[in-house]
């Protein structure tokens, strides 16, 4: 009892120390830490002896070369931890009062954050191509896994289909731009010059979501009369049909997929994308028809009967999960730069199934989450081989006894309170 | 006409597998009222287990130690494995379900792609990636019954899992724990109170899905005698779709829908390029359902019942 106390007012403590930070401080703190890593990164690895700078935060090289494990954890240490936290420390009052001034106009001060955001991004993922690829389908699993867990959690259909939805915009967004910036024996000369390419790519993109939002038409009919495990039946079919539709397409090159995606999908379009979703998502589930889709959810009856349009609601939320997995899909195929149906099958289905409630229903907070951590923590397993596909379902199975609906679940993303001053100024 | 009758046979073999794992998602959606997404992975288990049993026992013989015909192998096997695998079935059901019996469906049926991720990737670690292949137990003979050709195999595997069937049958409307489990299917919530055990039940209901599981894995296992770890994801997924389109929960309906499904699946290879099989079948299931929402046995529900 004593020392459980003493941890607790030891723990508390800290907390204190560290507590009234705005997000501000944190950010640019990372920045630094990254800035640092570009800086003295290399020249750090040679002193502590690492082969080269770690790319995921040393776990990779904890666990392929054990006998690295303090150099790493020091590495980790000087490079990101006590620079941020010092800094953030350092700097909380001046801070605050800077995110003071900027929450005067609170869309400016989101800005703001999101390019530091950015920036700390960019700057991390610039010391490897391998973290550029992490990083950017990281972000393309954290669009996938919002989109459904606007159907999954918000409204509480077990969907199947995402991964469908994801090949329909994978390939209208891969045959648009083959059809339009490349030149190649397949699909003739490009259309439009290539230097257009850039712009026009997030037209595509939309083209691709559009073309998932209309296949969603064929489950959101459905979808009207029955619920639950027909539902997931009907999705799952409809998922197995797309995936045959495509490998039997011999224009779009079957089971043999197409590649050549022009190089379009890098780090800025992706996070744009990201950022975009996760505005319009959040702001979709805290709108009427948001709420809208949690009265259906919890009960359908009471809901029509309170005048919700349960159909309407069903079908905007269908369509409007459908075109950001279309959307995710298109920026997939282009980060890969190579698309096969074989992609789009049971096993993108138990991932994205796995990131949404690993993370949390009814969350964006939570999709982020999981979607980051998975997709991370899978990266980072990657020396153990086989066996990270035991550790990774046991975790999941360990989250869903403990909490059953995820880690964050029904927690509402509040950017307002996110990069609010966390300290009243005197 | 004999090619259709050729394909008639080959039909109601490739049903016999659909059926019998369609069986074990029925049973256990009947008492616990979610699907066991493990269930084809537990297939595939099964079908490794029968190939470990069958391997050391053809060992055995040929050293010496014990002198069996081969279809005397054949029936010990499947015992052998139908225990061993319904084991695996009761240790499912205690680690992934029943931790999460009151836990929003959604959230054991995570558990339940887990645990088949697990046993895929578990079954990789020990067996490695290349695949094995069943031991030959029983010497194929091809009968000509007026120009269609049938092997002696295809009818013992027919005539076995109908055999299995029947029994569960009869299990289910005879025994007392076959009484213990309609009642329980009947009514979840008031029939515990009445003195039936659950977890008994839900325990087995796990082996004997399981067990049927396994017969189909030897019996797949002796026709096509090529064994690999993600075989259960494309029969499982595609006996989980029968048992929906049979009717939740019902044992007859899934019987019937696996033989149809195995139908639909060898007619359409028949008249059309056997690439475009998954789209037809797809496609008429889909149809079914859009005029029988409930499948064909399955009564409708409302959606507050278990949610």
């Amino acid at each position: 009892m004593e020392v459980k106390n003493a941890n607790l007012t030891k723990n508390s403590k800290l907390r204190g120390f560290f507590s009234q930070i705005p997000l501000l401080a944190w950010i640019i703190g990372g920045l630094i830490a990254v800035w640092l890593e570009h800086l003295a990164g290399d020249r750090l690895t040679d002193i502590l002896m690492l082969p080269k700078i770690p790319v995921l935060f040393g776990f990779v090289t904890m666990l392929k070369k054990p006998l690295l494990i303090p150099s790493s954890v020091i590495y980790v240490l000087l490079i990101y931890l006590l620079p941020v936290f010092i800094f953030a420390r350092l700097t909380r009052s001046p801070l605050n009062k800077l995110a003071a001034a900027l929450f005067k106009v609170p869309w400016l001060s989101a800005v703001i954050h999101i390019v530091l955001f950015y920036a700390i991004l960019h700057i991390w993922a610039d010391i490897s191509a391998y973290r550029v690829l992490t990083l950017r389908l990281t972000l393309v699993a954290v669009i996938l896994t919002l989109s459904l867990n606007l159907i999954n959690g918000y409204m509480g259909e077990f969907s199947c289909s995402h991964p469908g939805f994801m090949a329909l915009g994978a390939y209208m967004a891969s045959v648009l731009s083959l059809v339009l910036f490349v030149s190649d024996r397949h699909f003739g000369e490009a259309v439009l010059p290539a230097i257009s390419g850039p712009f026009l790519f997030h037209l595509v993109l939309i083209g691709g979501g559009i073309a998932a939002a209309l296949g969603a038409l064929v489950i959101a009919v459905p979808s009207f009369r029955t619920r639950g495990d027909y539902l997931a039946i009907i999705s799952l079919a409809f998922m197995f049909i797309v995936k045959s539709m495509i490998e039997n397409m011999e224009f779009l090159r079957g089971p043999r997929g197409l590649s050549g995606q022009p190089d379009y999908a890098t780090l800025p379009v992706v996070f744009t994308w990201t950022v975009l979703c996760v505005w319009t998502i959040n702001n979709f589930v805290r709108s009427t028809l948001g709420k809208a889709l949690n009265a259906v959810r919890d009960d359908e009856m009471a809901a029509d009967a309170m005048t919700v349009n349960t159909r309407q609601t069903k079908m905007v939320a269908f369509m409007f999960g459908a075109f950001w997995a279309g959307v995710a899909g298109g920026l997939f195929a282009h980060v890969l730069r190579y698309v096969n149906p074989g992609t789009f099958s049971i096993q993108k289905l138990a991932e994205v199934l796995a990131m949404v409630y690993f993370g949390g229903l009814n969350s964006v907070y939570g999709s982020i989450v999981g979607a980051v951590s998975l997709s991370l923590l899978g990266e980072a397993l990657r020396p153990l081989e086989i066996f990270k596909w035991i550790i990774i379902p046991l975790l999941l199975i360990l989250v869903m006894i403990y909490r059953p609906t995820g880690l964050i679940a029904f927690k509402e993303f509040n950017v307002r309170n996110l990069i609010r001053p966390k300290q009243e100024p005197e | 006409m004999t090619y259709f009758f050729q394909n008639l046979v080959n039909a109601l073999q490739w049903g016999s597998f659909y059926a019998l794992i369609a069986l074990g998602y029925s049973m256990v959606y009947s008492i616990l009222m979610l699907f066991n997404f493990a269930h084809g992975d537990i297939f595939m288990v099964g079908a490794y287990i029968g190939f470990g049993v069958a391997t050391g026992l053809v060992a055995l013989t040929s050293y010496g130690a014990i002198v069996l015909p081969g279809w005397m192998i054949l029936v010990l096997t499947i015992m052998i494995s139908m225990f061993l695998t319904s084991l695996v079935g009761v240790i499912v059901e205690r680690v992934g379900y029943r931790p999460l019996r009151d836990a929003p469906r959604a959230s054991a049926a995570i558990t339940g792609l887990m645990i088949g991720i697990i046993l895929e990737t578990g079954n990789l670690a020990i067996m490695g990636a290349t695949r094995v292949s069943f031991p030959p137990l029983i010497q194929s003979v091809t009968y000509d019954i007026g120009g269609v050709f049938v092997t002696n195999k295809k009818i013992m595997i027919v005539v076995v899992s109908l055999l299995f069937m029947f029994a569960l049958h009869l299990f289910v409307q005879r025994s007392r724990w076959g009484m213990a489990m309609r009642a329980m299917a009947f009514d979840y919530v008031v029939v515990p109170l009445m003195g039936v055990p659950i977890n008994t039940i839900a325990a087995m209901t796990f082996a004997i899905g399981s067990g049927l599981a396994a017969v189909a894995g030897i019996l797949f296992g002796v026709a096509y005698p090529v064994l690999d770890p993600y075989m259960g994801i494309v029969f499982g997924w595609k006996a989980f779709v029968a048992a929906i389109l049979g009717g939740r929960g019902s044992i007859m309906g899934a019987t019937l829908a696996g033989f149809l499904l195995g139908f639909i699946e060898i007619f359409v290879a028949m008249a059309f390029p056997s690439t475009l099989r998954d789209l037809i079948a797809y496609s008429i299931i889909l149809l079914i359902l859009a005029f029988r929402p409930h499948g064909f046995f399955g009564e409708a529900y409302s959606a507050r019942l278990r949610l």
